[in-house]
């Protein structure tokens, strides 16, 4: 989304629309006057194109939309259709045609022109497109009664309109009949119609040259000349052609034609031609032509001697045996050192990059020169093609696999010659900055974190990655010994949010004057101003994600723009600090009491918990990693990677889906081999116990040997509409007062063990992007394992949905009965009872889980939970609850107030 | 009286919220719909909103009422699925030129009614024209992309049926909303413009509300916002805006890259937040309020409101709020290139 839209102007504050011919697809075309020509592509026409009048016969419609989307990739901005064939249904083949092109996003993204000789056609494909789309073409030929009724129709569907320079004697072959007739059409248009003189365009016919004929030899100059004319006489309508016209004589040899199309565009378009249907393929680059072939196109294009048509077909003869080279995937390495190492690191290429790097320092006079020269210059290209959206994480950080391998090479290189440096003077390297990023204490996840630090590091930063578990003061000091210039602090559990605010208060304390960023899954804008902000003077800013750390750390870096860009951040916070709390009071809230009575009302006379066939705890070591892979859900993988949008649809995204295809790929061939090769260590452990409501918001498990075991719950206090219950987890387990004999269960898995080995090579070898791809894999498998024990829970040990029988889809929907919510997650947000869990399950030692202070897990590739069984167990969010609650806990846990209100932060609904 | 155009000129515009939010208070049952008349229909026609302006006439004009209280400008004709193929679901089809005119009348007599008691602030009737339960730009065979559910020619062809009916029920303006296919948007554009082409009425002032379906800023058949509004530029509407799918935070960007580009009014009428874990609204009227209050205080809007969700006590807040504040000045459109 973007709201800095080019299409609009505005002068002194006020907006002004201009009459801008607007097109679109699923994405706009405007055509400004600073627009450059614009191609259409015309390989989809079954008169130009024996190949696709082929496949349209056939009804290979499947190849035939590959052709359209090769016109697309080539750079057309608007796609010519036309199925004028005698020995085709032309209505039906348009209807066929363009249905499946719309569901067809990288090619439907641009606007269609909808091409045909015959009315009919043209009404059956306007009938099949959303987009602002062009008809080409209605004319005079038939009287001004028919070309008006048309002219209406096409305007009622929007269509902006070709107007062939025709009329009812014939096609305009002169200049003054080119520019008199389609005036005449103009007039009609605009007048009568009530057309938008942006949405007219001429097309004042292009026809061949050089054939022979003497007439034919002024015909280009004509062409051009009506060009300059119509333009002049009507500015706000534009001008067309079918290009390939012109060297209609030359069938046969493209060395001539190419050459041709590109002296008769050169021309043509100085005149005002502002698109025209070419095939992007067929036009040679003006600068590039041969200069005797140059030379002789424009003699023959804009008729200046006698001879100019035997000229060029006598230098014809000679070049046509000669065909054109295909361009080979290779041919990159044909270029210079730099070229080459820009090409790698576009591209994301390694195969040659520690020769090419070598090759690049022996020229350079210091290993230094080859990384601020070449290899920064290649990834200012990757920066800003990624700021720009032409390119997309997974790509970006292949690129700095390859910048970090060339690095590499030249690293001890560059240390001998620091040493040198140090030893004559004591010199110092400078680079962009040096910034500090760091998982917070009690929190294990860095997939984000280490992300950002890609892309800072492609952008010339000294990156200090402090790890995980980082505690404050540990940062305090590093960050001052380096003196690094920005501190980043990432997290994703809940807690991490007091820990952010404790790192913030500490730096101010201890008086730095550096910014902070904040980041990571569980951060939002709002809680940075709210919280965060205001605990620190020189700057708290928060970071949604990677592709914003780039422009975030250079407006903090740059003197010039810092203080501008704090005081802006500064204002937007106290803003939303302020819109927040004048906001709060409208929510309604029950006292804890009241809230009781309205409990999800479960009927327990009419119910009988199912007795779990396995009653105990239940320990798996080794699960078998192909058993649990099709269980993986692969929405989540992409959005690790900020890629958005639904999966598999993602895989065929306009914008993304190449990238999220080689993605998929990538990370298939890795989950194979992280299969095949068992790189990770899958454990789990289970437990399914007697269990009984003892309160309204407490549930006792009694374990099979051993002392009872009280969970406390908490409960919605949020006023709700009438009949709908406040809930708590308490309330799906029958109370003990029932008589009625219930039961629960808790799980622990995890995937992560064996993973520190591999995080290690790879980062030996540079390696972030398998690095970063490992974590997000070890993190689908984990929540697949938690899926697949779930099912057999239901299925097996406990039984009460052993007949279910859902699809991977159906899973991850939640389509089955039962729950399994995990503590410090909505349902059960509070963390510390997470310590009962592993108590029963002894988890730890079964699994090799630990907990750190902050109750998240250890490997971070972890997941535990509850189990539910009662059909009306469902997921919910506690949200905020009131002191009456916070007090009432902290006396069930044991707790003062305030380490209650400590744990249940994120919850609270009133200012501590 | 003073036209929609001069209204609109001076203020900012209120238009009314949701109407199933405010029918499922009433707790209808299946008889209550049916009513008399459709005692014997052979299916069930429960959830059938817009049958209740044959059957329960005067609980759709209370709700209207309650909205006019409120201080809506605009009120929305219930008829988000008078046509022949949505009533196609409850084998109604044959009712929806007669639902049209009923809505139309119910709508229009409330409107009156407050119009009268304060002159000075006229109350205008909009026909609402919903999306249609069929598409004409998306499959809905999964292994078929090509296949469609429903014609061109059918969509115009139930859409001029539902025009009518509201036209000579006596609709002031005719909303397309909720449009989350361009294509069926624009088969509505062009019913209506054969309409009044044919009809020879004078043409009614068209609003259209767009659908961003998530945070992908597009609309469900994939446009972005400015190929949606380039589209639909050729119906010359009134304004053009967004409702439903997102509350009014999520969709604080889109209104305002609209507002950059828009030629014509601008609107925009959100659900009330997203919907929380068991598909309600929780959004307060004092929340919706501010936030529309803030695209109103951006310049970003002309005429706001509600949708899912939404009730006359959202309405009443959002008035007040915005009451004080400028309209977004309508841009100026040059006639050259320069």
């Amino acid at each position: 989304m973007s709201t800095t839209t080019t299409n609009t102007d505005t002068t002194n504050g006020t907006l002004v629309i201009k009459p801008y011919l607007r097109l679109s697809g699923l994405e706009p075309l405007v055509v400004r006057p600073e627009t450059n020509f614009i191609n259409i592509g015309e390989r989809t026409n079954v008169t130009g194109s024996k190949k696709f009048a082929r496949l349209i016969r056939e009804g290979q419609y499947e190849e035939a939309l590959s052709v359209a989307r090769q016109q697309v990739e080539n750079g057309a901005q608007v796609l010519d259709v036309n199925m004028d064939d005698a020995l085709l249904d032309g209505e039906k083949a348009m209807t066929t045609f363009l249905n499946l092109l719309a569901a067809e996003p990288d090619i439907s993204r641009i606007p269609i022109m909808i091409d045909s000789s015959k009315f009919s056609i043209i009404e059956a494909g306007l009938k099949c497109i959303q987009g602002k789309c062009i008809v080409n073409s209605i004319s005079l030929k038939e009287g001004e009664a028919k070309f008006i009724e048309q002219a209406f129709i096409c305007k009622s569907f929007g269509a902006a309109v070709v107007v062939m320079a025709f009329d009812e004697h014939g096609q305009a072959d002169t200049l003054e009949k080119k520019v008199s007739f389609s005036h005449r059409a103009y007039k009609i248009l605009t007048e009568q119609v009530g057309y938008d003189p942006q949405d007219i365009i001429f097309d004042p016919n292009i026809f061949a040259i050089a054939t022979g004929i003497e007439e034919h030899n002024n015909y280009a100059v004509d062409f051009i000349e009506a060009t300059r004319q119509i333009k002049a006489l009507m500015p706000l309508t534009r001008v067309s052609g079918g290009v390939s016209n012109i060297s209609f004589s030359f069938r046969g040899n493209d060395v001539v034609r190419e050459a041709m199309h590109s002296v008769f565009l050169f021309h043509a378009i100085k005149a005002g031609m502002d698109m025209g249907i070419v095939n992007a393929g067929m036009v040679q680059i003006y600068d590039e032509i041969e200069p005797q072939l140059r030379e002789l196109c424009e003699d023959a294009i804009l008729n200046r001697r006698e001879d100019a048509t035997e000229r060029l077909i006598a230098f014809a003869e000679t070049v046509k045996a000669k065909g054109k080279a295909v361009e080979k995937d290779e041919s990159w390495r044909n270029g210079t050192v730099q070229e080459r190492l820009s090409h790698a690191l576009v591209n994301g290429i390694t195969d040659y990059i520690e020769a090419d790097t070598e090759e690049a320092r022996q020229q350079y006079p210091r290993p230094l020169d080859v990384i601020e020269g070449p290899l920064m210059d290649g990834m200012n290209i990757v920066g800003d093609l990624f700021g720009s959206g032409k390119m997309f994480l997974p790509q970006v950080v292949k690129s700095a696999r390859v910048m970090k391998k060339s690095v590499a090479v030249l690293t001890p290189y560059i240390e001998a010659e620091k040493q040198k440096l140090v030893e004559q003077n004591g010199g110092q390297i400078k680079s962009a900055g040096k910034i500090l990023l760091a998982t917070v204490k009690g929190d294990v996840h860095d997939i984000g974190k280490n992300i950002v630090g890609v892309v800072l590091g492609c952008n010339g930063y000294d990156i200090i990655d402090m790890g995980v578990m980082v505690p404050a003061e540990k940062i305090l000091q590093t960050a001052r010994e380096e003196q690094v210039d920005i501190i980043g602090l990432s997290g994703l559990i809940t807690p991490s949010l007091d820990e952010m605010v404790h790192v913030a208060r500490e730096l101010k304390r201890q008086q730095f004057d550096i910014p902070l960023l904040i980041g990571g899954a569980t951060t939002s804008r709002t809680h940075t101003a709210v919280k965060i902000a205001p605990e620190y003077d020189h700057g708290v800013v928060h970071v949604l994600d990677a592709s914003r750390s780039v422009t975030v750390t250079g407006s903090l870096l740059n003197k010039a723009l810092k203080k501008n860009f704090l005081e802006e951040v500064k204002t937007e916070y106290v803003k939303l600090n302020d819109n927040f709390r004048n906001k709060r009071p409208v929510k309604q809230y029950l006292s804890l009491a009241d809230a009781r009575k309205l409990p999800a009302e479960i009927d327990w006379k009419n119910f009988t918990p199912v007795k779990p066939r396995k009653l105990g705890v239940q320990v798996f070591r080794d699960y078998k990693l192909a058993d649990i892979a099709p269980y993986i859900d692969w929405q989540p993988f992409f959005i690790a990677w900020e890629l958005h949008g639904k999966f598999p649809q993602i895989l065929q995204d306009e914008v993304v889906g190449k990238e999220a295809t080689r993605l998929y790929n990538d990370a298939q061939a890795m989950l194979q081999r992280i299969i095949d090769e068992k790189w990770l260590d899958a454990h789990a452990v289970i437990g399914l116990f007697p269990a009984n409501a003892t309160g309204p918001d407490s549930v006792q498990i009694q374990p099979e040997n051993g002392e009872p075991v009280q969970l406390e719950f908490l409960r919605q206090q949020i006023k709700k509409a009438p009949g709908q219950p406040n809930f708590s987890l308490a309330d799906f387990v029958a109370p003990a007062s029932t008589g009625i004999r219930d039961y629960m269960g808790a799980f622990a898995v995890t995937t992560g063990g064996g993973i520190e080995k591999w995080l290690e090579k790879f980062k030996a070898d540079h390696d972030d992007y398998s690095s970063i791809m490992l974590k997000a894999l070890a993190d689908r498998l984990v929540e697949a394992f938690a899926e697949l024990m779930h099912e057999r829970v239901r299925k097996e040990w406990w039984g009460y949905a052993s007949d279910e029988h859902f699809s991977n889809e159906e899973l991850i929907k939640e389509a089955y009965s039962g729950i399994r919510p995990a503590p410090g997650y909505p349902a059960c947000p509070e963390h510390t009872e997470k310590y009962k869990l592993f108590g029963l399950l002894d988890a730890t030692a079964n699994t090799g889980i630990t907990l750190t202070e902050s109750l998240a897990m250890y490997p971070a590739a972890s997941v535990s939970g509850w189990y539910f069984a009662n059909p009306a167990s469902k997921y919910f969010g506690v949200g905020k609850i009131e002191k009456d609650q916070v007090e009432d806990y902290a006396r069930r846990k044991g707790w003062t107030v305030e380490e209650a209100e400590k744990w249940l932060r994120p919850n609270l609904e009133y200012d501590m | 009286m003073k036209s929609l155009q001069q209204c609109a000129a001076e203020r900012i515009l209120i238009i009314d919220g949701a109407m199933g939010t405010m029918i499922q208070r009433y707790k209808l049952q299946e008889s209550d719909y049916r009513g008399e008349r459709f005692k014997n229909h052979h299916s069930d026609v429960k959830g059938n909103n817009d049958l209740l302006n044959l059957t329960q006439p005067q609980i759709i004009s209370a709700i209207h009422k309650e909205y006019l209280e409120a201080g809506a400008d605009i009120i929305e004709t219930n008829t988000f699925s008078s046509t022949s193929i949505a009533m196609a679901d409850y084998d109604m089809q044959h009712l929806a030129y007669e639902l049209n005119v009923a809505a139309a009348r119910i709508a229009k007599e409330a409107a009156a009614e407050y119009t009268a008691k304060n002159p000075d602030k006229p109350r205008f009737v909009a026909g609402a024209i919903g999306p249609l339960n069929k598409t004409l730009s998306l499959s809905p065979d999964v292994n078929n992309p090509g296949y469609r559910s429903v014609t061109f020619d059918e969509v115009a062809e139930a859409y001029t049926e539902q025009i009518k009916g509201l036209v000579e029920g006596g609709v002031d303006i005719l909303l397309i909303e909720t449009i989350f296919d361009t294509l069926n948007c624009k088969a509505a554009i062009y019913a209506i413009k054969q309409y009044f082409r044919q009809s020879g009425r004078p043409e009614l002032p068209v609003m259209i509300s767009g659908t961003i379906t998530d945070a992908s800023g597009r609309t469900l058949s994939g446009q972005t916002l400015e190929a949606f509004y380039i589209s639909v530029m050729h119906a010359q509407p009134f304004s053009i805006g967004l409702n439903c799918a997102l509350g009014g935070q999520q969709m604080r960007p889109y209104i305002e890259e609209l507002s950059h580009i828009a030629a014509c009014h601008v609107s925009c009428y959100p659900n009330a937040g997203l919907p929380n874990a068991f598909g309600e609204y929780d959004e307060q009227p004092e929340d919706t309020a501010h936030i529309i209050e803030d695209f109103a205080r951006e310049g970003f809007v002309n005429i706001v409101g509600g949708c899912c969700g939404t009730t006359p006590d959202h309405i009443r807040h959002i008035a007040s709020h915005v009451k004080a504040l400028q309209p977004r000045p309508l841009p100026k459109q040059e006639p050259t290139l320069a």
